[in-house]
């Protein structure tokens, strides 16, 4: 059982406040992944649960004991960095078993879990060299084995595939969410990269100045933004939003077109919808086209809405042509309202 | 900018004569250095009679006779004890001191790092004659006047900037990320100083530790004025071969310089680290 509960941690530096008093639970086994651009805070937060930062308040707990007080190797965790860390003056076995001899455990027992963990990493080939004589993706298995070898409760990882090219990357996504779902241990993982964090986590967690603005499941965090960031941030080409004005009986005109919506004092709001949660028709938002990318399964429009821009996603089968005249129907049930002011989801 | 541009649009022979502008100083500069050793080692293996003869032979004719009544003259060989002494005390001390120093410079952020830093380097500003005298009077009082370890204290000074420099630039180029990953792999900051930093950064540290001898090696002025008795090989020299025939100050002279080279060419690389070019 390694159930980490952050509960109110702060960081700040001199001034600069790089963490607001975030609290956060993830269950064990949990994947969660912090994503934000650069600069949010992530990687503050994770150091800070690896014990190479200290809060400046808050508590963290790991498996129901409190750890913020503890140093690193006494918090039962083990960490995956992005520029790797593989020791250079050690061979890639010694490496992998660096974690073990630490803990004096007998010859017979490291060996067997060294050559267990580089077999699952697919790099028992390569124990005899050093990290001089590796590739990129491979240094970035061994330190990914150099972690499991510790069967650890917790594995943290900082942006560990950032580092390599793209195809590299897409490999070893997919086989560490093989590899991290068979371990069974809990993991904190930090990007920057939606893509990647849509597909490894069980929940995500979005930070945005120091703050943890949503954290739920991908699917929930894609369709439900719990902030016009989230909205905005995630997704490619982002959500597209438009204000609404109050209309006589309390539902709300959009470009055009006018939607039921939610009950609120303020006189405008504003109106959001995914780019492919809209179809081309007779009705809908008013859009000049502007600018027409196919992209062979479907075509990207951008077009003018209420003199901003809007993205949609339509079948490849449309045809348009730059300066038309397009009526786009969003979805009902994916249309989502923000709060202009707070940002916040209504 | 413009320098560049029309450096690059020069008529050829223009380049050429550039050229041979570089290659000329580059043969001055090379002579300015290296002919003074060479006239060194071939008068030190020189019979006396050739060390004055004219016009010189191009080749030594390898006769020991003058480095071998040096080396067997009386005093000599304490003397060359008391330089290793002095300079593996000085070794000791400003690698004791300097390292930690060095290591801290890179790896913590603490106030007045940067005036600590420059301060480093202005210990190198004061001139030694100005401190020699206040130095020799309080060594007197204290008594560490013409022992091995005053002596050495003198000269930590004067190569405690280069280690603190050099070991800085060292532990700078070692990824904290290393020292981090083995705190979390169970190592405390000892540890994992002692399994990865200490490994990876002793060839640099042993270079800045010769560095440091051979400051303490070739340091004249403070030996001559704080040791009587137990004067170090450079002082002794200089004030024994002031009266000494010629081919005996050839062969001192090069049992003095010929160590000091060898060792500042076996830990070059690690200086010029220190002053920033290329570090491997």
């Amino acid at each position: 059982m390694a159930e980490i509960a952050i509960k109110q941690v702060a960081k700040r530096f001199g001034s600069f406040t790089a963490l607001h008093s975030i609290d956060l639970t993830i269950a064990d086994q949990e994947f969660m992944v912090l994503l934000g651009a650069s600069g949010c805070g992530k990687t503050t937060l994770l150091r800070i649960v690896a014990g190479l930062e200290t809060p400046s308040q808050g508590e963290v707990w790991i498996g129901g004991r409190r750890v913020d007080h503890l140093p690193p190797r006494e918090r039962g965790i083990a960490m995956v960095f992005q520029n790797y860390a593989v020791f250079p003056h050690l061979t890639v076995f010694e490496n992998i078993a660096f974690g073990l001899r630490m803990k004096k455990l007998p010859q017979q027992e490291v060996e067997g879990r060294v050559n267990r963990t580089a077999e699952l990493m697919h790099i028992e080939q390569l124990l005899k060299r050093y990290s001089g004589q590796l590739s990129g993706g491979q240094r970035q298995r061994v330190a990914v084995a150099r972690a499991l070898a510790m069967e650890p409760d917790v594995i943290l990882m900082d942006e560990p595939l950032s580092n390599l090219d793209a195809l590299l990357r897409l490999e070893m996504r997919a086989e560490l969410k093989g590899v991290l779902a068979a371990s069974k241990t809990t993991t904190i993982y930090v990007t920057h990269d939606q893509v990647e964090a849509m597909s490894l986590a069980d929940r995500i967690a979005v930070m945005h100045q120091g703050h943890i603005v949503q954290a739920a499941s991908p699917v929930e965090v894609y369709r439900n933004p719990a902030a016009r960031f989230v909205g905005s941030f995630i997704g490619n080409p982002p959500m597209n939003f438009i204000p609404a004005a109050k209309a006589a009986d309390g539902s709300w005109t959009v470009a055009g077109l006018t939607l039921p919506g939610p009950k609120s004092d303020k006189q405008t709001i504003e109106f959001a919808i995914r780019p492919e949660d809209v179809d081309a028709g007779t009705e809908g938002l008013h859009a000049t086209v502007r600018v027409v990318e196919p992209l062979g399964p479907h075509t990207l429009v951008t077009c003018d809405v209420e003199g901003g821009l809007f993205r949609a996603i339509l079948e490849s089968n449309v045809t348009v042509a730059v300066g038309d005249h397009l009526r786009l129907l969003p979805k009902p049930d994916r249309i989502r309202w923000f709060d202009p002011e707070t940002t916040n989801a209504l | 900018m413009s320098t560049v541009a029309e450096l690059s649009i020069a008529a050829p022979e223009a380049r050429k004569a550039g050229n041979w502008l570089l290659v000329a100083t580059v043969i001055l500069l090379c002579v300015w250095v290296l002919l003074p050793i060479y006239l060194l080692i071939v008068n030190a293996l020189s019979s006396p009679e050739e060390v004055t003869a004219f016009p010189k032979r191009f080749f030594p004719s390898f006769d020991f006779g003058s480095l071998s009544f040096f080396i067997n003259f009386a005093g000599v060989a304490r003397a060359l004890w008391n330089s290793v002494l002095v300079a593996t005390l000085t070794m000791l001390l400003s690698i004791g001191f300097g390292a930690p120093a060095g290591y801290a410079l890179s790896r913590f952020e603490f106030p007045g790092k940067e005036t600590f830093r420059f301060l480093v380097l202005m210990t190198r500003a004061f001139p030694l004659p100005l401190l020699a005298l206040p130095l020799a009077v309080m060594f007197i009082r204290t008594g560490l006047d013409d022992t091995a370890i005053g002596l050495a204290l003198v000269h930590t000074t004067l190569a405690l900037p280069f280690a603190v420099l050099i070991t800085f630039s060292l532990f700078s180029g070692i990824p904290v990320e290393l020292e981090e990953a083995a705190w979390t792999l169970g190592c405390t900051r000892l540890q994992a100083f002692r399994k990865i930093i200490l490994p990876l950064a002793l060839p640099g540290i042993a270079a800045s530790a010769v560095f440091a001898f051979t400051i303490s090696w070739n340091e004249v002025f403070a030996a001559a004025v704080l040791t009587i008795e137990n004067r170090t090989l450079t002082a002794f020299l200089l004030q024994s071969l002031g009266e000494s025939p010629l081919y005996l100050k050839f062969a001192g002279g090069a049992a003095l310089v010929i160590p000091a080279l060898i060792f500042i060419f076996a830990v070059r690389k690690y200086l010029f680290a220190m002053w920033g070019i290329a570090n491997r």
